[in-house]
């Protein structure tokens, strides 16, 4: 059944279900602990939730810290600050020395709505999917949210989850069970292959549906691991289809639509079109609004599908 | 722990030392003024009956850290570790050569004994105040001795705005197992940490963020281990040694020389800096 909820409402809670599972987790948090909803593990434990304040960077050197304490740690704040105030950090301490550090903050993209692009991180995945060793999740929902929390508390070394601010519907059911370096076919189709992560895969589904009332066969990927990415299941895809579509709410550098630009153009060439924000800086307004004029809505998408279709050769 | 008498903590600088100028001559790059001034601070933590360490158990899960903030001296850290006997004396020449375990900053993957890697400047403390946040808080679930934490830092490196971040975190935590040395040998790269960036006060800026502060002659072995133990006795906050250096101390060319910052010496140098140390061929 569909809810509409945000992804970040999976994090704090799956944070306490695992440490009541015996897990010993912490989160160090960065002032934002009710946004992110590391608070739910503080109320739970205030043992196990520090509070560094405003002070990203202090945050990934002492997450980093008590990982070799041996805790297994998430880190909070939003997603423009907890990957980009503290970059460096996460490089060259988390990373380099290959830590027990999971960089979870949440508010990333376009959807983060009316404060502005100083808020809305379009380059996260960009910087954390360059780094050796880093793991990269972008859950589609709720419940893959708390898969991807789930994942990376029970897998050794750094991940990055990118966790949004904004209700969205969901598109797995309760108890789905999801896998590091998997990409899911949420919908089997012949035309084009729609490759969507993070909240635009459900803006994909529909773009499907759209698709199909004019007798267009789309097949549609979630890129839940966007690293290690699914090779296979989107190679097979494409060389069914013939062309493809990636969807993010993400800049078109660097993120989603280059990872698959990288895999199809070394294995297998098709037309490519990018759904995602043109190498620019996000604006306020609502979330939906700004799906609309960024073109990452379902029209977008569906419009994107009919021209990667027209590149076809025939 | 492993206590030696100050006449032999004083021999091991002075052996540390003369590695630091044969591995860097050898590498023929790296940053000898910073290991040079650190040597006598380092040699007082591991041999000074300071830290909970032993070369027989280094992964010991109750040993105290030693974190080299400062990564660059990594010259200096090696140069301990083979005085623990944790690294073959000759492979102390394979300093930043192509496969080496001794990276020209330090490296945690490669080599035992580097609690973590460092050489982007600024991180150590918040790190070691991450391990010592997380080790009381395991002393507390299980029990056993206070496990410590010790940071080296540069001077310059204190320009690092983390840093401050670290240090108001710290003593708002009550970390009276973190112990913070700086090594105030007065120059960075491009010159005095005066004139470059206004560094002065450096106790009076730790007091101001909470921490206790001692400030200590870094080449007296003696007033080092003092103030080392010191630090270990104090209770309720984090505790910050601003040790007084001279960069390059014990080649005289090199010294107070911030173009001896991050150049190696060539074959002459290396000679007069060996026979200057006593550690000539």
């Amino acid at each position: 059944m569909t809810q509409t909820i945000a992804t970040r409402e999976g994090y704090g809670e799956t944070l306490v279900e695992l440490v009541k599972e015996g897990y010993d987790i912490m989160a160090v948090e960065a002032d934002l602990s009710g946004s992110t909803t590391t608070k739910k593990l503080q109320d739970l434990d205030p043992d196990r939730f520090v509070n560094v304040g405003i002070a990203e960077q202090n945050m990934i050197g002492v997450a980093a810290g008590l990982s070799l304490a041996g805790k297994t740690v998430f880190t909070g704040s939003f997603a423009a600050f907890g990957t980009g105030r503290c970059y460096d950090q996460i490089r060259n301490t988390v990373c380099y020395a290959d830590l027990d550090v999971k960089v979870a903050p949440t508010h990333a993209g376009i959807s983060v709505g009316p404060d502005g692009g100083s808020h809305q991180m379009l380059e996260d995945v960009s910087l954390m999917r360059g780094l050796p060793g880093m793991n990269v999740l972008v859950p589609a929902d709720y419940w893959a949210a708390k898969q991807a929390v789930r994942i990376a508390a029970t897998t050794p070394g750094p991940f990055y989850i990118r966790l949004g601010r904004a209700k969205v519907p969901t598109v797995y059911e309760e108890g789905t069970v999801l896998e590091l370096g998997k990409s899911y076919v949420l919908r089997e189709g012949t035309d084009v292959t729609l490759v969507a992560g993070g909240i635009e895969v459900a803006q994909a589904l529909i773009a499907a549906d759209k698709l199909a009332k004019e007798g267009i066969s789309a097949e549609v990927i979630d890129v839940f691991s966007v690293k290690p990415f699914d090779k296979p299941t989107l190679l097979a895809s494409v060389e069914k289809t013939g062309c493809v579509v990636t969807c993010e709410e993400h800049s078109t550098v660097g993120g989603l639509g280059s990872a698959v630009a990288d895999i199809i153009g070394e294995n297998h060439p098709v037309p490519l079109e990018r759904v995602g924000v043109r190498d620019m800086f996000g604006t306020s307004g609502e979330p939906d609004e700004l799906l609309a004029e960024y073109g990452l809505d379902a029209a977008g998408i569906a419009s994107k599908a009919r021209a990667a279709i027209a590149r076809k050769v025939r | 722990m492993i206590e030696e008498s100050v006449d032999k903590i004083e021999a091991r600088a002075k052996s540390m030392r003369i590695n630091i100028i044969k591995m860097l001559k050898e590498a023929g790059s790296g940053h000898p003024g910073g290991s040079l001034s650190a040597a006598d601070i380092v040699a007082s933590l591991y041999f000074g009956g300071v830290m909970n360490y032993s070369e027989d158990d280094p992964q010991h899960p109750e040993r105290d850290y030693f974190i080299l903030s400062k990564g660059h001296a990594a010259p200096v850290l090696y140069a301990v570790l083979a005085e623990l006997g944790l690294i073959p004396e000759d492979e102390l020449l394979t300093l930043r050569k192509l496969h080496s375990r001794l990276q020209g900053h330090p490296d945690s993957k490669k080599l035992p004994g580097v609690e973590v890697s460092t050489g982007s400047l600024g991180q150590g403390l918040s790190i070691a105040a991450g391990v010592a946040l997380g080790a009381r808080l395991n002393q507390q679930r299980d029990g056993g001795p206070k496990r410590r934490v010790f940071t080296l830092l540069g001077d310059g490196e204190i320009e690092e705005g983390q840093v401050w971040e670290a240090a108001m975190f710290a003593a708002h935590q009550g970390l009276d197992n973190l112990i913070a040395i700086v090594d105030n040998n007065n120059l960075q790269i491009d010159g005095d940490v005066r004139d470059v960036a206004g560094l002065d006060g450096i106790s009076s800026k730790f007091q101001s963020f909470g921490w206790r502060t001692i400030e200590v002659d870094g080449h007296d072995v003696s007033a080092i281990v003092t103030a080392l133990k010191t630090a270990t006795l104090l209770d309720g906050s984090p505790v910050c040694i601003v040790a007084h250096t001279v960069k390059g101390k014990g080649v005289s060319f090199m010294e107070n020389q911030a173009g001896w910052h991050g150049k190696a010496p060539n074959e002459e140098q290396a000679r007069d800096a060996l026979a200057e140390l006593g550690g000539g061929e």
